[in-house]
């Protein structure tokens, strides 16, 4: 019992973080039509100014603000320079273009910091276990992630259900021909999706790093999540990033812990140990096939 | 018009050019000496290969950049933690650059690709990590030499640790490759005691929730991880997030608790313990030297990776010194490396017949040294000269 809410807790929390990803990745490719690889790099680079602000200032909340705030700059001065010169050119040429871009911040970082991973540890406060029921204790951190996954899920909703520019977001994703000819200011929102895009990315880096290592290349397979994220949700749609996330998110975290007991009880202790972890790998891939043969455009898609 | 293959002044052009060449070749072999280092200069696994090249120049430059009285020329390359990269570039190592000596791998998969190649082109390789059972045993090859460990033992020696100061239940976690499966037979020959848990996980995964749980549910009272360089860092810190660490003890073997590991996890590390062949704090005088000097040309300290790389060069150092530079006989190089005549910075140092080390293994701690910095302590001596369990099913031509 324990161990399935635990589990649960898990799922809820890397499923939230990959809404942070996946909805920043889902508006760029739903509203400007661009496949992004390089949002995996503002991850990186997220959580490498975090970790770089924290040691300087001595405190993580500093860190984290200034790993926002960075890469958002950061972010926005990326679309005004190249990525606006993708939007009209055909996907092939974005997934290079954003490729290049994904591997000259890689090497950039590596320079700057070294191939080391790098130290961020989360609040000494917030470093240990809480205790959330008699006899169940779960990381005081991931709560937080939870709390903020959850808060950031909430802001998107109001910003894009009640607010001018998300009545905005909604119709460019939606048909964006209609938003132009109805005239939305098309370069500024664009520019404002990339940057908002883009400080997602740098609040789940700034989160996830202390759990995971701030290393070069962390960017990568996330990214690969992400997009299966969004197929399954939907492209354009931020309710179906979120449905997505949370759905791939409990998947991998509960298949991990299932598959290998099932194998165990079916194959054996031997076969459960070599092909446990291999089949809950691939599990949330034979979940995006499941959702792509029924529902092709995903489970909450954008348009109409 | 046909040119006659036969003709005279054809064959003498052909004779000609063959004595240049022969000769450019002997002239080669009393030359110089040219080591292929060939690591893992890139992605997660960067910084325990950049160790080993650090390492690997230090002796160099304490040589004099020479290696045997001769010049020495390493060439770098970055295998990019890839099989098929890895094979690549070591045949490009071996046919074009024409390396005497290769070394450098990290991890044992791309050990098992790189080895073909060089044992068939008659290259010896120094390896100053990776250590796979396949070459201690079995497979055991005239042309490989481990100036490292074999897998296995330190593993053993954290199992021998462990089951000498009582523990009775025990969780393992390792990853789903080649050192990971040895890892965890080398810690279950040594260890007798209950296994509550044992795991596999893919060498991607970053995030041990799951495993975590698992654990805490199996209540293990100790518990043995083998998770090279950032896999370490991730599963440390979430280890001691999630409360665990106040029920169970953490052991690991050296590559799991060395500086790089230190760095990224700081605090949440102390009191973890963990075998190694070396440590820092071992009083010799080549070891005092080597960690002086690395500290004061890198900036850091040592870890054991660089301490295998610096020991590599002074091995090849020693054979080319011994066989004079005529390193195309090969039969000489071959004893004169088995003979290992060098002062290792790890303490007393000799090969078993699958050439292979027997060597001392050391229990170490995380503690703060008297600087205030977090690091290793030796705390005292877990096996004497040690000689891996493939041995006797090594059998090695001669």
């Amino acid at each position: 019992m324990i161990l399935f809410l635990e589990q649960s807790l898990n799922g809820l929390q890397f499923g939230l973080m990959l809404f942070l990803l996946a909805a920043g990745l889902t508006l760029v490719f739903g509203i400007m039509d661009t496949i992004n690889l390089a949002h995996g790099s503002l991850y990186m680079v997220g959580a490498y100014l975090t970790a770089a602000a924290a040691a300087a200032s001595g405190s993580f909340l500093v860190g984290l603000g200034a790993g926002i705030v960075g890469t958002t700059v950061i972010g926005v001065l990326l679309e005004v320079s190249v990525l606006r010169r993708l939007y009209h050119r055909d996907h092939l040429s974005q997934v290079l273009g954003t490729f290049a871009i994904l591997l000259m911040s890689n090497e950039v970082v590596r320079t700057i910091w070294g191939s080391q991973p790098i130290l961020l540890n989360p609040p000494a406060a917030l470093a240990g276990p809480v205790e959330l029921l008699p006899g169940f204790t779960y990381p005081a951190f991931r709560l937080l992630i939870i709390g903020v996954g959850l808060a950031v899920a909430a802001l998107l909703y109001v910003l894009v259900t009640r607010t001018r520019v998300g009545m905005q977001v909604r119709a460019g994703a939606s048909n964006r021909e209609m938003a132009l000819a109805m005239g939305t200011d098309v370069r500024r929102l664009f520019t404002m999706v990339f940057g908002l895009g883009a400080a997602l990315c740098a609040v789940a880096g700034g989160l996830l790093g202390p759990l995971l290592a701030v290393q070069v290349g962390m960017g990568e397979s996330i990214l690969i999540l992400a997009f299966v994220v969004i197929v399954i949700g939907g492209i354009g749609s931020i309710r179906g990033a979120l449905m997505g996330a949370l759905l791939v998110g409990v998947v991998d975290t509960c298949g991990h812990t299932v598959v290998p007991m099932v194998l165990a009880q079916t194959l054996g202790a031997q076969a459960a140990a070599t092909a446990g972890p291999a089949v809950a790998s691939i599990l949330i891939y034979v979940l995006m096939a499941a959702v792509l043969f029924w529902k092709p455009e995903g489970l909450f898609p954008a348009h109409g | 018009m046909t040119m006659k293959l036969s003709s005279p002044a054809l064959r003498h052009a052909a004779l000609a050019l063959s004595l240049a060449c022969a000769s450019l070749t002997a002239a080669h072999a009393a030359d110089s000496v040219k080591v292929g280092l060939l690591s893992t200069l890139s992605g997660p696994g960067a910084g325990l290969g950049i160790d080993i090249r650090d390492g690997f120049n230090l002796a160099i430059k304490h040589t004099g950049g020479k290696l045997g009285g001769l010049p020495a020329e390493v060439i770098i390359a970055d295998d990019q933690q890839n099989p098929d990269m890895a094979r690549q570039t070591a045949e490009r190592m071996i046919k074009r650059d024409k390396v005497d000596f290769m070394t450098g791998i990290v991890f044992s998969n791309l050990m098992l690709a790189v080895g073909p190649p060089v044992f068939q082109s008659n290259t010896f390789y120094i390896s100053a990590n990776a250590g796979p059972s396949q070459y201690a045993g079995e497979q055991c090859n005239p042309y490989f030499f481990s100036a490292s460990y074999q897998n296995d033992d330190m593993h053993e020696a954290v199992g021998k640790t462990v089951q000498d100061k009582g523990f009775k239940k025990v969780a393992l976690l390792a990853p789903n490759y080649p050192a990971g499966k040895d890892a965890i037979t080398g810690f279950k020959r040594a260890y007798k005691g209950e296994v509550v848990l044992e795991t596999y996980t893919p060498l991607s995964q970053l995030d041990y929730g799951s495993e975590l749980s698992k654990m805490r549910a199996a209540k293990p009272d100790a518990v043995y991880i083998f998770l090279p360089g950032g896999l370490g860092i991730n599963f440390i810190k979430q280890f001691v997030g999630a409360g665990l660490s106040k029920d169970m003890v953490l052991f690991g073997p050296g590559f799991s608790a060395d500086e790089d590991v230190i760095k990224a996890v700081g605090e949440p590390m102390l009191g973890m313990f963990n075998s190694s062949q070396w440590a820092h704090d071992l009083d010799n005088a080549a070891n005092k030297k080597f960690v002086a000097d690395f500290q004061k040309e890198y900036g850091r300290l040592p870890t054991l990776y660089a301490a295998q790389g610096y020991d590599a060069a002074r091995l090849i150092d020693a054979a080319v010194r011994d066989t004079k530079g005529k390193l195309d006989n090969k039969a000489t190089v071959r004893k004169a490396l088995e003979a290992a005549k060098f002062d290792a910075v790890r303490g007393p140092f000799k090969f078993n017949t699958n050439h292979f080390p027997i060597q001392d293994y050391y229990l170490r701690v995380i503690t703060k040294d008297a600087q205030g910095r977090i690091t290793n302590r030796t705390l005292g001596t877990i096996f004497k000269a040690h000689a891996d369990s493939y041995a006797s099913a090594c059998k090695m031509p001669s």
